[in-house]
């Protein structure tokens, strides 16, 4: 900590912030430039459903977690379902519960920025952030702040810029909902790719697969959700040795 | 869905984003011990939660009809084969989804 606990004072430290800026933005180009890209498709996919880009951009700003926005583009097309919304919601980002246990100690002494880098906590905020070696000099928090903040307003910018361009747009859009299918065949393979035991990824398969076909489609995620976790909860002895064993490797 | 019962939706999956992201902070102050439970989960969900939403997108597939069912396929393996060759998420979803909609535009009409 090269300035002191109290870095509330530095909200008014202009130079400390512009020197914390230059730092972190060669390292947010990468994502801003995938954030805008991809929240540019879910804005045109919101528009060609049929809403005005105050939706998308709305849900960037307050939600700000990209599968979660997909999935309630699409539930918004469905029957009233607040219960499953929150649920599926808390499910699919459960994952971030841990991004913050990971973060406890790098985010301490960061004064009122705090809230906000906790707010804008997206995967790849958290994957930056994480791993970031932040210049010496330059302070910790405010490089925080900046990563955050600059990734943020790309996928703000981009759900905008999809919104409103989805209206002047003269093909036909037709089949870019499959924008969503693609990030999460994506999202699985790349992980499947890199994981050396299969068994959750072909669990959760196997139990939404399941509940589909028992429930329909309009009633098979909270079902799919608590066999998931029955399922786990079950294998958990079996799955625990694999886990120590991978452990030990390392 | 009313507006208001679009904007409640919203607002419900921000609170709970954000629940996931806050929690960490509020109940574990630093030093304290992860419940091995929780982190047992925290290993293993992200898989199972990745696999469900892919059933997810396919919920509402027709599958008496080759001509909506072909487009998904080819797309669908399309998005994996690029994932895995290129291993850049942007390239597959764009590839993938640029695919599909030829297929149900120009194609399968």
């Amino acid at each position: 900590m090269s300035s002191g606990t109290n870095n509330d004072n530095n909200l008014y430290n202009h130079g400390e912030a512009s020197a914390a800026l230059k730092a972190a933005f060669p390292h947010s180009i990468p994502v801003m430039g995938a954030y805008f890209f991809l929240s540019l498709t879910y804005g045109l996919m919101m528009k060609s459903n049929g809403y005005s880009f105050i939706y998308p951009m709305f849900m960037a700003m307050v939600i700000y977690g990209g599968s979660v926005e997909f999935i309630v583009a699409d539930m918004l097309l469905g029957s009233f379902d607040p219960l499953a919304a929150f649920l599926v919601a808390f499910m699919v980002n459960a994952r971030h519960l841990f991004y913050g246990l990971a973060m406890l100690s790098k985010y301490r002494g960061v004064g009122k920025k705090k809230f906000y880098l906790i707010f804008a906590m997206s995967d790849e905020t958290f994957a930056v952030n994480s791993s970031a070696v932040i210049p010496r000099g330059v302070d910790h928090g405010w490089f925080y702040f900046w990563v955050s903040l600059l990734d943020q307003l790309s996928w703000v910018l981009g759900a905008m810029c999809g919104g409103l361009f989805g209206s002047l747009i003269q093909f036909d859009v037709k089949g870019i909902g499959f924008a969503m299918t693609a990030m999460f065949l994506s999202i699985f393979a790349d992980n499947f790719s890199k994981e050396k035991n299969h068994a959750s990824s072909f669990a959760g398969l196997a139990a939404s697969l399941a509940c589909l076909l028992i429930f329909g489609p309009d009633d098979f995620l909270i079902p799919s959700m608590i066999s998931i976790l029955v399922i786990l909860t079950l294998a958990k002895p079996k799955l625990d040795v694999f886990w120590n064993a991978q452990e030990d490797e390392k | 869905m009313t507006t208001a019962q679009s904007i409640i939706v919203i607002l419900l999956a921000a609170l709970a984003t954000m629940l996931t992201r806050f929690i960490p902070f509020i109940f574990l102050p630093e030093g304290k011990k992860i419940p091995e439970f929780i982190d047992y989960l925290g290993k293993v969900l992200p898989a199972a939660v990745f696999g469900m939403l892919v059933i997810y997108c396919y919920k509402n597939i027709d599958v008496t009809s080759a001509s909506s069912l072909a487009p998904e396929i080819i797309a669908s393996c399309a998005t994996v084969v690029l994932q895995l060759w290129w291993k850049q998420m942007l390239v597959s979803i764009a590839g993938g989804t640029i695919i599909y909609m030829v297929l149900v535009n120009l194609i399968f009409v």
